[in-house]
């Protein structure tokens, strides 16, 4: 609620500007479209923009932790451990994302204020579960009940990262675990014959080396999360899908100043500009990137560049 | 340490009583006018907002709104994310199952269907509905007719207009409006009276926050002023206390 009543005094202090919006009825042309494109409720679209650029800038690297932590988990020599990074890739990768973002979630939720509700409340006398629901003491409740709404919306943030973050890097893991694999055993050999001990040989070698191999599959993955951002949408986050599909939506004039037909189609052609265009900047980075990882490698790229020069 | 740990137990529990329901978060859809939507500054109105503010003000509590998907509305309710549902959910003996409502705050209300031409037989349609609604539950079990479920009713709405649907059934509150600011839509067929009126819903495990806004609503039914705001916001013609 804070939130948007922020919200409602910045939209005021727009309409200062635009102070021609106050009677919107009387506007035709142009006029109409910076009242109607500077309501609070389209101030709030252009910010989830950001939420969804936030997102995505917090889960790559944390989906790559989480991929390079379950490959070196599956690499490893102890079978407890390889075991469990094979399980995390194989039942990750297996669930259907939508599963995941509508169980997963819920059930994340439960189990930090099921643990904090042991610790902060070990006197407590009721079940956890009674029939459907689940209640925890008050002060295990995550975020606390009178947490102000924005705590609530960074919470929820939070959550969505993490789950992100377990999902794609579960995918990771396995581009990152074929990779380390790809690297030339020649190479450890040599390692192995100069005396690096089988973690120097991992840091000053395999990893150097991997990328190369890697990069084709984690460009797919991050062109992948670019689009599956949308799924936000399911965990409670009002992100610029909800926002379009809200905005898009016949308003009539009984329920606002700016009444207008089904617009969907426009703010939805709106998305699929964001999108393409990001994904398009995002190839020509990678495209770099690939290039100065291919330099020196005895991969055909490598090979290429080699010839060239 | 024992008392220790007894001192930090008391501290932790007296602020747990301290935090007992200082704010309750009113959950709702923002999708549904005109019970309730988002306004032009993307803030929840509608007449579920101002009956909730008034509810809230009566039961002198502190409330919060929170918009949520239709779909995982009851779920997020159970699990702890909000306190109350107030999102023109009827009240059905499927949903006593797993929520708790107050009273009804609207009198059992007709729903109804619109289609984009009065010759459309319902017998043979396909009628649009919002997954998870009566009506939806409705549609589905009337022989012949194939429904077809969005998630919102907006989008159930759009199918009409573009022909992927005959007919929509949804509340007739909420069709009213959308009929009257049309130029091609109808109402169509006889309207049907499905659920036992709109109530708030609480977790089973909540009954002193489900009491206090009984207590409230039934306080707004006896001095008539319930009944002025469904005139003002749902229309004179609808059913009133």
């Amino acid at each position: 609620m804070r939130a948007a009543r922020q919200r409602g005094a910045r939209d005021r202090e727009i309409r200062d500007i635009f102070s021609f919006c106050s009677d919107p009825a009387t506007l035709d042309g142009i006029a109409w479209y910076l009242c109607y494109l500077t309501t609070g409720k389209h101030m709030a679209f252009y910010v989830s923009f950001g939420t969804v650029l936030l997102l995505l800038a917090i889960t790559a690297p944390a989906a790559m932790a989480f991929g390079f932590g379950g490959a070196m988990a599956a690499r490893s020599r102890i079978p407890p451990v390889s075991w469990l990074g094979k399980g995390y890739i194989a039942i990750v990768r297996g669930v259907p994302d939508i599963a995941f973002f509508l169980f997963f979630v819920i059930a994340l939720d439960q189990a930090f204020e099921w643990t904090r509700h042991q610790v902060l409340c070990p006197d407590w006398d009721q079940p956890v579960r009674q029939g459907n629901d689940f209640v925890v003491c008050d002060a295990a409740k995550l975020p606390l009940g009178n947490a102000p709404q924005w705590v609530h919306e960074l919470y929820g943030f939070g959550v969505a990262v993490l789950t992100f973050a377990i999902v794609f890097g579960a995918f990771a893991a396995n581009v990152l675990y074929g990779a380390m694999r790809a690297v030339p055993r020649a190479q450890i050999e040599t390692a192995e014959a100069y005396g690096l001990t089988r973690r120097q040989a991992f840091r000053r070698i395999v990893v150097p080396q991997m990328w190369v191999y890697a990069l084709p599959g984690l460009s797919n993955l991050w062109m992948v999360l670019i689009k599956a951002t949308p799924l936000l949408f399911l965990l409670g986050i009002e992100d610029i899908v909800f926002w379009a599909r809200e905005l898009g939506g016949a308003k009539t004039p009984r329920f606002t100043d700016y009444p207008h037909g089904d617009w969907r189609v426009w703010y939805f052609l709106a998305l699929l500009v964001f999108y393409l265009v990001f994904t398009r900047v995002s190839e020509i980075v990678l495209d770099r990137v690939m290039a100065r990882l291919s330099r020196g490698q005895a991969t055909a790229a490598g090979e290429a560049q080699r010839k060239a020069a | 340490m024992k008392t220790l740990i007894l001192g930090t137990t008391a501290l932790a529990l007296s602020a747990g009583m301290a935090f007992a329901q200082d704010t309750v978060r009113l959950g709702t859809e923002g999708a549904y006018p005109p019970y309730n939507y988002l306004d032009d500054s993307g803030e929840v109105a509608g007449f579920e907002r101002v009956l909730g503010d008034e509810l809230c003000e009566r039961a002198e509590l502190t409330c919060e709104w929170v918009t949520n998907d239709w779909d995982s509305i009851i779920p997020n309710l159970v699990s702890g994310n909000y306190d109350a549902i107030i999102a023109g959910m009827s009240i059905t003996p499927e949903r006593e199952e797993v929520v708790d409502f107050t009273q009804n705050y609207t009198p059992p209300s007709p729903s109804s269907f619109a289609a984009m031409s009065e010759d459309v037989d319902l017998e043979t349609a396909v009628i649009a509905a919002q997954t998870g609604t009566i009506q939806a539950q409705h549609v589905s079990g009337m022989e012949g007719a194939t429904l077809v479920e969005f998630p919102n009713p907006d989008e159930a709405v759009a199918a009409v207009t573009t022909g992927e649907a005959d007919a929509i059934m949804a509340d007739k509150d909420f069709l009213i409006p959308v009929v009257e600011d049309s130029s091609d839509m109808v109402f169509v067929g006889e309207d049907v009276p499905l659920g036992g009126g709109i109530g708030m819903a609480f977790r089973e495990s909540d009954p002193e926050l489900r009491a206090q806004f009984d207590a409230a609503i039934q306080s707004m039914k006896d001095d008539g002023t319930l009944n002025e705001l469904i005139a003002e916001w749902l229309g004179e013609d609808s059913p009133k206390f």
